[in-house]
């Protein structure tokens, strides 16, 4: 008879907690509670991530739901006996709200938590993911149950009727993609499960993997069933070891259920999954190159039609989702498409997730409902901008997205208004900048990474980003020429309507949408050779302001440059023609004393 | 691990592990335990223990919590009992022969055993 557990203590084993020290707080967890005589009370465990990644390592407590935030060995012995003994919370280790620093012990009370709405996340953080059971305890495998009973164009049907639309970016309505594939001549198909999550700062694939991975196992069944496959595989890049490793655990336990493998539930149905790890290029995100990389030919694009659902993997129909789209499959079949498609907006359905990063106080993986604003997402899931900056633009969609500004804060987040205002949805990421970020350093740091991740194939991408990467650096270096930003603009045009593939024709966004919005700071560059956020360093000077310099010498000593002068207890000097704008002085000074211009 | 043959099978399986999750979910009846230094030194917890048995034999769903002090450490250890909408119902002096007792009669049969009641409180 298995043992009844009065408290389970969840650690987070996400790479960020794990790097924080999750892994010794695990360890001092099951000392301490093997030493007060509490393991059959008390069960430990690691989780995936529950996305409140920026204050680790996290532990929650239930049933109490007690969120501890960098909780560290040393803090064990004092938790396990308050807390886990006497049920007492301990103060200092709660959230603390940014506002009032007043201390918030249950998640669920934590703004960051009270605003989300957790469907795809639903397991991640709460189950053990090296664990079917578990999964099994909490409805998992139910929904491959329900949809073997119902015929494939039925399930096809449901997910029409859901409303759901790929969360890889494109948005594309899924239910209609499965319809074609299902649809498409030939005895012989395959499903894709996309895991190949390549955009800098972005983790939601990734966490999703590795905190839940039997839910993108149930949704691929399902979707195999529903379009007569028999053969699917997961693409993940191998940067992602946990994932890999998660999943493959995932694989062999399902198949020992029989819920992987020939004759599924007893139903007949045969369908089994395959791990394809990916060498971790970034246009192999793309369908096309991604089915090259599986075939094991190099993972360049190729022109559409014929879609993957005519000619596919080999030749044959292939259906390919994001690894989020899989996830959503379950849920919809459990609790139906009309329970489904309420949540969201009109052509926007159900929820999104985002890694939010940069300056914002709370980074981490969210899950809210289509249609929230970027306020909402920003200023109360997110807890606003770190250090009490201002904020100044949100990139969306990775380095293919495009910066929104302050004045679009109310903006609902769906797939038509990002792309009005000239960003996308993109598969999910969210970086925060604040009145410290350059624009034009940013576009510039976008262009420099897409310029090394096209595949070269086709003349526009390969030479169009190289050109406006060019014209970028001039401007932020202070040659800039006015004439530039028609250039730039028409450039960014061209590669965008003529480009081969996903990564050439979203590339240029990061281009058109600064020069749409901050078009004065580009200006700025160019006519007065400034850079207003003070990052591009040849346009920028250090000066100390003599009456705030009390002459401590701090900015002398650790001048790389030798550039700095003065007596001790006098004012010191920067000689300008040996100070290269590293920026030191300005980090050591304690006292404001030097001012960037 | 035979493999599922059918959809019931994955259902009596999900049963079984649920059980094992259960401090996760909730249930309607919640037991607290007063389990601050007093309820201990008054053998707080081989009561818990006394009740874990009870309700693993006679396979009852409950969720058991512990608190601190109670605040009437005199009567320790103290057991609450909260079923729905009805008031929470506190216990005094629970030693571990009083458990089946109090199991029986107020889980399972629905009767408080007013002899050994020391409160109520209704929220």
């Amino acid at each position: 008879m298995a043992k009844r557990d009065r408290a389970d203590v969840l650690v987070c084993g996400c790479p960020a907690c794990t790097e924080a020290g999750a892994p010794e707080l695990l360890h001092a967890l099951q000392e301490e509670v093997k030493q007060r005589g509490l393991e059959d009370e008390v069960r430990v465990m690691e989780t995936g991530s529950r996305g409140f990644c920026a204050t680790g390592p996290i532990m929650i407590i239930q049933p109490e739901g007690i969120l501890y935030c960098q909780v560290h060995a040393a803090d064990v012995p004092e938790l396990v006996g308050e807390t886990l003994v006497k049920g007492r919370i301990v103060e200092r280790l709660t959230y603390k709200e940014l506002a009032t620093h007043k201390s918030v012990p249950y998640y669920e009370d934590i703004p960051f938590y009270s605003k989300q709405l957790r469907i795809v996340l639903r397991n991640c953080g709460l189950i053990d993911p090296h664990s079917i059971e578990e999964y099994i305890a909490v409805g998992g495998y139910s929904a491959p149950g329900k949809a073997l009973s119902l015929t494939p164009e039925d399930v096809i049907e449901e997910v029409k009727k859901s409303g759901l639309r790929g969360r890889g970016g494109a948005g594309f309505p899924t239910g209609l993609k499965w319809e074609y594939t299902r649809k498409a001549l030939g005895d012989v198909k395959y499903i894709v499960a996309n895991g190949d999550e390549g955009d800098p700062g972005a983790f939601m694939d990734r966490s999703l993997m590795e905190g839940d991975p039997h839910s993108i196992l149930e949704g691929m069944t399902i979707g195999a069933y529903a379009m007569g496959v028999h053969q699917g595989f997961i693409y993940v890049r191998d940067e992602y070891p946990l994932a890999v490793r998660n999943l493959g655990i995932a694989i062999e336990q399902a198949r020992e259920y029989g819920l992987l493998g020939q004759d599924i539930l007893g139903s007949g149905f045969d369908f089994d999954v395959r791990i394809v790890r990916g060498a971790g290029a970034f246009v192999c995100g793309e369908e096309t190159a991604l089915m090259a990389s599986i075939e094991g030919r190099a993972g360049n694009p190729r022109p559409r039609p014929p879609f993957p659902a005519q000619s596919g993997l080999w030749g044959k129909p292939t259906n390919i989702n994001n690894i989020k789209s899989w996830a959503n499959i379950p849920v919809i079949i459990n609790r139906g498409s009309d329970w489904f498609s309420q949540i969201g907006t009109e052509t926007s359905k159900g929820t999104m997730i985002f890694s939010l990063v940069g300056k914002i106080n709370n980074t981490g993986l969210v899950e809210v409902p289509m249609g929230i604003t970027l306020r909402e997402l920003i200023y109360e899931v997110g807890g606003g901008i770190a250090g009490h900056k201002q904020f100044k633009a949100v990139q969306t969609g990775g380095p293919s997205g495009g910066c929104i500004p302050a004045h679009l804060l109310d903006l609902p987040v769906d797939y038509e208004h990002l792309t009005e205002a000239g960003s996308i949805m993109g598969s999910g990421g969210m970086i925060v900048m604040d009145e410290h970020t350059c624009m034009v350093d940013i576009a510039r740091y976008f262009l420099d990474f897409l310029k090394d991740e096209s595949c070269g194939k086709c003349t526009p991408c390969r030479e169009g980003i190289k050109l406006m990467l060019h014209i970028l650096t001039e401007i932020s270096e202070g040659r800039g020429k006015l004439a530039d930003l028609e250039v730039l603009e028409s450039l960014a045009w061209m590669v965008k309507n003529v480009s081969l593939c996903g990564l050439g024709q979203t590339a240029p966004n990061p281009v058109l949408s600064t020069l749409r919005y901050f078009r004065d700071e580009y200006e700025a560059h160019i006519v007065d050779q400034k850079c207003p956020a003070h990052v591009c360093r040849a346009l920028i000077s250090y000066h100390i302001i003599p009456d705030k310099c009390p002459g401590c010498g701090l900015c002398l000593r650790d001048c790389p440059q030798g550039a700095i002068s003065g007596e001790k207890k006098e004012p010191h000097v920067i000689d300008q023609e040996l100070c290269t704008h590293c920026g030191i002085c300005y980090d050591v000074c304690n006292l404001d004393a030097i001012q960037v211009e | 691990m035979p493999k599922l043959k059918s959809l019931e099978e994955l259902q009596h399986l999900r049963e079984r592990f649920q059980r094992e999750i259960k401090a996760r979910t909730q249930t309607s009846t919640t037991i607290t335990l007063g389990m601050g230094t007093c309820g201990i030194a008054a053998g707080a917890r081989e009561v818990m223990r006394a009740i874990f048995d009870e309700l693993e034999r006679r396979d009852i769903d409950a969720r058991v919590t512990t608190v601190g002090c109670i605040g009437m450490c005199s009567k320790e250890p103290l057991v609450d009992i909260q079923q729905s909408d009805e008031p929470r119902v506190t216990y005094g002096n629970v030693m571990p022969d009083r458990v089946p007792r109090i199991i029986e009669e107020h889980l399972i049969k629905g009767n408080v055993v007013e002899e050994w009641v020391v409160g109520r409180v209704t929220i």
